[in-house]
């Protein structure tokens, strides 16, 4: 048996919920594995699809999107736009290859480390169990061609 | 002099100098045509012959699919003083660049083998060398990824459109015969979207439902997609004058993206997640969502319908037919 397979996940976490939640589970000493590179965000609509794709081709294994739960945002309306792009996402890149699971939406409190370190772990497994993310190296091969 | 050079093209293009009518005869006498096989009769070796970066203009028309299309697009650099992709597949991939939904035995086997249509028992399918009797006969050889231009030689100047709007493709002409060229670099079409250009009213309406044309007649004054049909207007580069809206028609996106973003398709996906739903969705579950986003049926063929070679990902990965 070779090594396990860590996985590259990138979180992706509005400042003013899910960070603090991800706050709250490190000042808790909450253990949660440590696969996830985290971008802060104002707002989870500042997530511009652009972000998720460069994330996948750049070797992200899995994209785990956070956000205020619904009528807590508080610019009133970005996270109920991320839940559209992310729908929309899921269904765009499964038709690219990029396999259903990959790509996760989750609301997360400021109160809610507990709940976001079971996220963390459960989604590491998930992304463990489908493997590596092989487009990015084939599409490194596919423009080191051109 | 000036060049214009096919690679996986449809000769739309050609049509499109071709309708500049009395414009087009103005250019035409102004300058020596080095190679033009749809209009003029220069075979390859005339253009080969020239001097390397002898030729003021060249055209080039069409996506790279093939060796033989990949070998013309590096002679049309060589040639060209001045090197432009002109239209849609040229610069991003075009119609071609969808072939890049398969792998490049996947299309041979739909086009020469599984379409209705065809008859082919022993399942022949093309191949570099055929050999009958002592001849050989060799043919290009389909790329397993179609290309953009730019994704082989360095590009100077985009024309975007399929095929390319004829006051763009006047301007570049005139800008190129009196060597008042723009910066290299410079895509010829609107810094601004096709909703820019589009003369039919936004009201901020929402969307619950993806319509299609067979299903109503839509107002001929509101826009399109506050009424429920996929315009990829907000996506699109202006510089057409909004031709299809204006024609009751969807903008397809055949400008390609606009200046500030890297990807159509994410710029599609983005305006029409603010269009379709509510702003404030307190009151929707996520399955009721889902169900609006599950109406649009081919995100991937309607977003990036002219840009899957340029786009961020360029190909559907893994397994594919
Ligand atoms: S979405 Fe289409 S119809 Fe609406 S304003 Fe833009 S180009 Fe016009
Ligand atoms: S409206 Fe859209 S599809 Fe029509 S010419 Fe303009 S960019 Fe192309
Ligand atoms: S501020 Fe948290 S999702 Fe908008």
């Amino acid at each position: 048996m070779g090594e396990v397979f860590e996985p590259n996940i990138v979180v992706f976490a509005c400042n003013w919920c899910s960070y603090a939640g991800m706050d709250l589970a490190g000042t808790s000493r909450i253990q949660y594995p440590s696969n996830l590179k985290v971008i802060r965000v104002m707002c989870s609509g500042r997530i511009n699809p652009v972000f998720i794709l460069e994330a996948f081709a750049s070797g992200a294994d899995g994209v785990l999107v956070t956000g205020c739960h619904p009528g807590d945002c508080h610019y009133i309306s970005g996270n109920y736009k991320t839940r559209k792009r992310v729908m929309l996402l899921e269904k765009l890149l499964e038709q690219f290859g990029i396999e259903k699971g990959r790509l996760r939406l989750e609301w997360v409190s400021a109160s809610e480390g507990e709940r976001f370190a079971s996220i963390a772990r459960e989604f590491v497994e998930q992304i463990r169990k489908l493997g590596p993310n092989r487009i990015s190296e084939e599409l490194r091969k596919e423009v080191a061609l051109v | 002099m000036l060049a214009i050079i096919p690679g996986a093209n449809c000769a739309g293009c050609d049509y499109s100098l071709l309708d500049l009518g009395e414009k087009a005869v103005e250019v035409l006498m102004a300058v020596d045509i080095a190679y033009w096989p749809t209009a003029a009769d220069l075979k390859l070796e005339d253009l080969e012959k020239l001097p390397d970066g002898s030729v003021d203009i060249v055209l080039f028309e069409g996506a790279v699919n093939n060796d033989e299309t990949e070998e013309m697009a590096k002679l049309a650099r060589r040639k060209a003083k001045n090197l432009v992709a002109f239209g849609a597949c040229a610069c991003f991939g075009g119609i071609p660049g969808l072939a890049n939904v398969a792998s490049r035995d996947g299309v041979l086997q739909k086009a020469y083998v599984k379409t209705l249509s065809t008859l082919n028992p022993n399942g022949v399918l093309p191949s570099k060398l055929t050999r009958l009797g002592d001849e050989e006969l060799t043919i290009p050889e389909f790329l397993d990824t179609v290309k953009s231009l730019n994704q082989v030689v360095n590009v100077d100047y985009y024309l975007p459109g399929c095929p390319p709007p004829l006051k763009l493709v006047a301007d570049a002409l005139a800008a190129a015969l009196s060597g008042k060229l723009p910066p290299k670099g410079t895509v010829f079409g609107s810094m601004k979207s096709v909703c820019d250009e589009c003369k039919r009213v936004r009201e901020g309406k929402r969307i619950m439902e993806i319509k299609r044309y067979h299903q109503f007649i839509p107002d001929p004054d509101r826009c399109l997609l506050e009424q429920g049909i996929i315009c990829m207007g907000p996506a699109t580069r202006g510089g057409c004058d909004a031709v299809c809206p204006t024609m009751n028609v969807p903008c397809r996106g055949c400008m390609g993206p606009t200046p500030e973003s890297q990807d159509q398709g994410a710029r599609m996906l983005s305006a029409l997640s603010s269009v379709v739903g509510l702003e404030v969705e307190a009151g929707l579950g996520d399955e009721e969502v889902r169900k609006i986003i599950e109406q649009i049926k081919d995100p991937l063929g309607t977003f990036y319908r002219y840009s899957l070679p340029r786009s961020i990902l360029r190909r559907v990965w893994g397994a594919r037919e």
